[in-house]
């Protein structure tokens, strides 16, 4: 019960995009087209979760242990950073079709904030490592679909004639807005 | 001259926001009032200027095939230190502000500005660059937030000048959204005349 209430609550209700503000950069920048904001959001699950996982025990085990939580940030980034490298090497060697589905995404998500965010919000949080990473899975799947959705309504828009000023990111940003506003509507889900 | 031109470029021509649209993350959650907009503003400045003038100093001595990893870490470190910094003095901030300031690591505009620009230049240019820059950000977080905070909850550097409550809506998250598309919709239709 309580781990289905951690991922409702981190899809829908503080969804990671469109409540928290967290990797705004690739959300404006992948969503031209559904088939590349599916391969992006595939990307960004599998990589959320598997650093949530590896920050969390560095914490625990390394920064907690030495007494050193105020080299987190640095520790974290560098962490993030070679973790997406890596994971890009093993996937190329390893699974060819796999790496050609989110290959060419790897290397954005190490400037996406919302990795660093997530990893820096479970320690915030306190939770134990199974909630960690399920946390953490659970908020890049909303980032996916929130990610799949302004796609999906900026290819409808393709057509539409809009103001010359409102093309291109104004225009995203509003749809994001209601977007927002929509999702609003499932605070209601949990008291 | 030329030292004017490269300070100014921040603010109108080359806004990291409203131009370049960089940083949007911390730009949207954190101007929910003008204040806490300029206290992000701020913060991102100090790190954009010491990495700028550090990464300078250094260009010459970073092997090129490391830079970007030797850029994150010395960005990483002023972070830590604007983050204990504010956490001691203005706690107050550094509590509305929470996750953002750790994340200015992954804000753009600093690691853009280092492999754009202070890795290219003199230490002077890259240190007014840096300046420029940040109060350009600065500014840009102070209007959004100025905008949010007088449609949202009719007051202006926390001073009410409407009784009652506002259009709420502006001071959550799908405001923050509408305001900056408009406000860069508006830059697109100046810059076009």
């Amino acid at each position: 019960m309580e781990y289905i209430l951690i991922i409702i609550s981190a899809v829908l209700i503080n969804n990671v995009v469109l409540a928290q503000f967290l990797g705004i950069c690739p959300f404006l920048g992948v969503s031209n087209k559904v088939s590349t904001a599916l391969g992006m959001a595939g990307a960004v699950v599998f990589v959320i979760t598997l650093s949530t996982l590896v920050t969390y025990l560095i914490q625990i085990y390394v920064l907690d242990k030495l007494g050193i939580a105020f080299m987190q940030t640095i520790t974290f980034i560098l962490v993030i950073a070679a973790l997406v490298q890596m994971v890009e090497i093993i996937l190329k060697k390893i699974s060819q079709p796999l790496y050609q589905a989110l290959g060419i995404y790897l290397p954005l998500i190490t400037t996406n904030c919302a990795v660093l965010g997530v990893a820096i919000l479970v320690i915030k949080k306190n939770y134990n490592l199974l909630e960690a990473v399920v946390f953490g899975a659970a908020t890049a799947v909303g980032f996916g679909l929130a990610l799949i959705i302004l796609a999906g309504i900026r290819e409808q828009l393709e057509l539409v004639e809009i103001p010359g000023g409102m093309k291109g990111v104004p225009l995203s940003l509003v749809i994001a807005g209601i977007l927002a506003l929509a999702f609003m509507g499932f605070a209601g889900i949990v008291k | 001259m030329n030292q004017l031109n490269n300070f100014t470029k921040g603010f109108i021509r080359e806004n990291p926001i409203l131009v370049l649209v960089l940083g949007t993350c911390p730009t949207l959650a954190t101007t929910s009032s003008s204040l806490n907009g300029m206290g992000m503003g701020i913060a991102t400045t100090f790190v954009l200027v010491g990495s700028n003038v550090v990464i300078s100093l250094l260009s010459g001595v970073i092997p090129d095939k490391v830079r970007i990893p030797a850029f994150i870490v010395i960005i990483a470190s002023f972070v830590t230190v604007v983050d204990l910094v504010m956490q001691a003095y203005v706690p107050e901030l550094y509590e509305k502000l929470g996750i953002f300031i750790p994340l200015i690591v992954v804000n753009c505009i600093v690691l853009g500005r280092a492999e754009a620009y202070a890795s290219k230049n003199s230490v002077l240019s890259s240190l007014i660059d840096g300046i420029g820059m940040g109060l350009g950000f600065t500014m840009a977080l102070g209007i959004l937030g100025a905008f949010r905070e007088i449609l949202g909850s009719g007051a202006i550097f926390g001073y009410k000048f409407i009784d009652g409550d506002g259009i709420l809506i502006f001071i959550l998250a799908p405001g923050a959204f509408i305001a900056l598309g408009y406000l860069i919709a508006l830059i697109n239709r100046i810059k076009r005349t």
